[in-house]
């Protein structure tokens, strides 16, 4: 391998690339990203950035020493990939000729079809979305939230400290029950109401009213929400289009093998944009965390640098965390195979738990609600057993 | 000035021990049989390491998955960009002790402000 391409310049691609100089490769090494910003850290991005506690240069993932000898397209989009000719075409015409690609490109919000030019309406995704969100927030306001989902929820938590009005709207009975379960989800959710901040389940959004902007979110029941502020947080869809036509397999994102491997030589594929082959679950995986993003490439550049050759070792047990309204929010496993929550400490009233989801009497997965210390017991007890 | 930390018999290898000072400092036990001391709060944000994930000679932290290696305090996986602090580790009749380094702690942005009567 003597070029290669990371096309992505956020964590998942400049994880890639710090393991490729550390796995001894010292060829010619390009990085594209379709941002103008150097590699940034997007968790703050809902939390202590949006409450303005954090400012822009914090966030910078890289360190000020730090000089991986590579070459930083930024600010322009990879349009496809040519497989037959090794080359990166890219928006602007240019090419990357690279016989080594790592596709890194990520995830995009999701938005609310029709919401499209009315002010007032935001997704968040990108250090761009963060800071248009957190100009209007500071003008204070009535706030709805679309989607109670980890994005929605830190960003309800984030404007009820900022003081605003906020209302948050959850298409399904319970949120968070697809990630953390039915239980978990509802008394991890109930954080809403403690601080006096409304969630509506169950119903969903028939529309947006408003002019030029935004004046109130219209529900399927027939209710209307008055808001000055419009967070749509409704998931993210893989940055896979550019793909279309380079002959790669794709299903829900690129479809991968448990080391990275895609169905084209000499092509691996990393981060939220990845759906890698879960060998324990015996089916593929889309895993949208940030560790993921952070460990993964480890693995896909051994496989990138080996041509395949290595076998892949047993990755940790997938970890997230949230923070919502000054609590520790940690989950670390698969809550879906569960048929058992127990909680082993603290209690859900004071929002101060731990939790074990069992399947068969096996730990699949553990959640705590400020237990740091607890938890990280449970989540290398889950490793081990799960290894 | 050498600290007492603990016994050695009260720190069982994999764990780690906590002294209450300010900034804490952590003692952490491999499970290769080495002491090392280090400071304990992330220099990335408000977290104790002792409560984080020990292997070999690197720990986790808890909440965002920054590691450090116990050797030299440097940063080996993000979101942390700066090293902590590492101290001189002695035992002594079946007592540990920690000599406190004299360096400046990387403290993360909210303790720091909060020391300096800032919003934390």
């Amino acid at each position: 391998v003597r070029t290669v391409a990371v096309v992505g310049a956020s964590l998942a691609g400049l994880s890639a690339v710090r393991s490729l100089r550390k796995q001894g490769y010292g060829g010619r090494l390009v990085v594209i990203g379709d941002e103008l910003h150097r590699p940034y850290d997007r968790p703050p991005l809902s939390k202590e950035f949006l409450s303005g506690t954090l400012g822009e240069a914090e966030l910078a993932l890289e360190t000020d020493d730090e000089d991986l000898q590579a070459q930083w397209l930024l600010g322009v989009r990879a349009t496809g990939l040519d497989h037959a000719r090794r080359v990166v075409r890219l928006g602007d015409g240019r090419e990357v000729q690279a016989d080594g690609v790592v596709i890194a490109t990520g995830a995009a919000a999701r938005t609310l079809p029709g919401s499209e030019g009315l002010a007032g309406v935001h997704t968040l995704r990108t250090l761009d979305d963060a800071r248009a969100l957190r100009d209007e927030l500071t003008r204070g306001g009535r706030l709805v939230v679309i989607g109670g989902g980890f994005i929605g929820a830190e960003v309800a938590s984030t404007a009820y400290i900022l003081g605003l009005d906020v209302t948050v709207v959850e298409a399904a009975p319970t949120p968070l029950a697809g990630p953390l379960g039915e239980t978990m989800g509802a008394i991890v959710s109930a954080l809403h109401a403690d601080h006096g901040v409304r969630l509506e389940c169950g119903v969903g959004v028939k529309g947006l009213s408003g002019e030029t902007r935004v004046d109130a979110v219209l529900l399927e029941d027939g209710r209307s929400i008055p808001a000055d502020i419009v967070v749509v947080g409704v998931g993210a869809r893989p940055n896979v289009e550019w793909l279309a036509d380079s002959g790669i397999a794709l299903d829900n994102g690129v479809k991968c093998g448990a080391d990275g491997r895609t169905s084209l030589a000499g092509v691996v594929a990393v981060g939220d944009c990845a759906n890698w082959y879960d060998p324990r679950a015996g089916f593929h995986r889309r895993v949208e965390h940030w560790t993921g993003a952070r460990e993964r490439p480890d693995a896909a550049v051994a496989t990138l640098l080996a041509g395949g050759a290595v076998e892949p070792g047993v990755p940790r047990p997938p970890y997230f965390w949230s923070d919502q309204y000054g609590v520790k929010i940690q989950f670390a496993g698969h809550a879906a195979g569960a048929d058992s929550v127990t909680i082993e400490a603290g209690a859900a009233d004071d929002r101060d738990v731990l939790a074990v989801y069992r399947r068969a009497g096996d730990p699949v997965a553990v959640l705590g609600m400020n237990q740091p210390r607890l938890f990280t017991r449970w989540r290398k007890q889950l490793a081990a057993t799960a290894s | 000035m050498m600290i007492p930390a603990c016994r050695l018999e009260d720190l069982p290898r994999g764990e780690a021990h906590r002294l209450d000072i300010d900034p804490p400092v952590s003692v952490f036990h491999t499970d290769d049989g080495e002491l090392f001391a280090i400071d304990d709060t992330c220099t990335h944000q408000d977290a104790s390491l002792a409560d984080g994930w020990l292997e070999g000679c690197e720990v986790e932290c808890p909440l965002h998955a920054s590691k450090f290696d116990l050797r030299t305090g440097a940063v080996d996986a993000p979101p942390a960009k700066l090293p902590v602090r590492t101290h001189e580790v002695a035992v002594e009749d079946g007592m540990v002790y920690v000599r406190l380094s004299t360096d400046a702690p990387n403290l993360p942005p909210c303790i720091s402000a909060r020391l300096a009567g800032g919003p934390a």
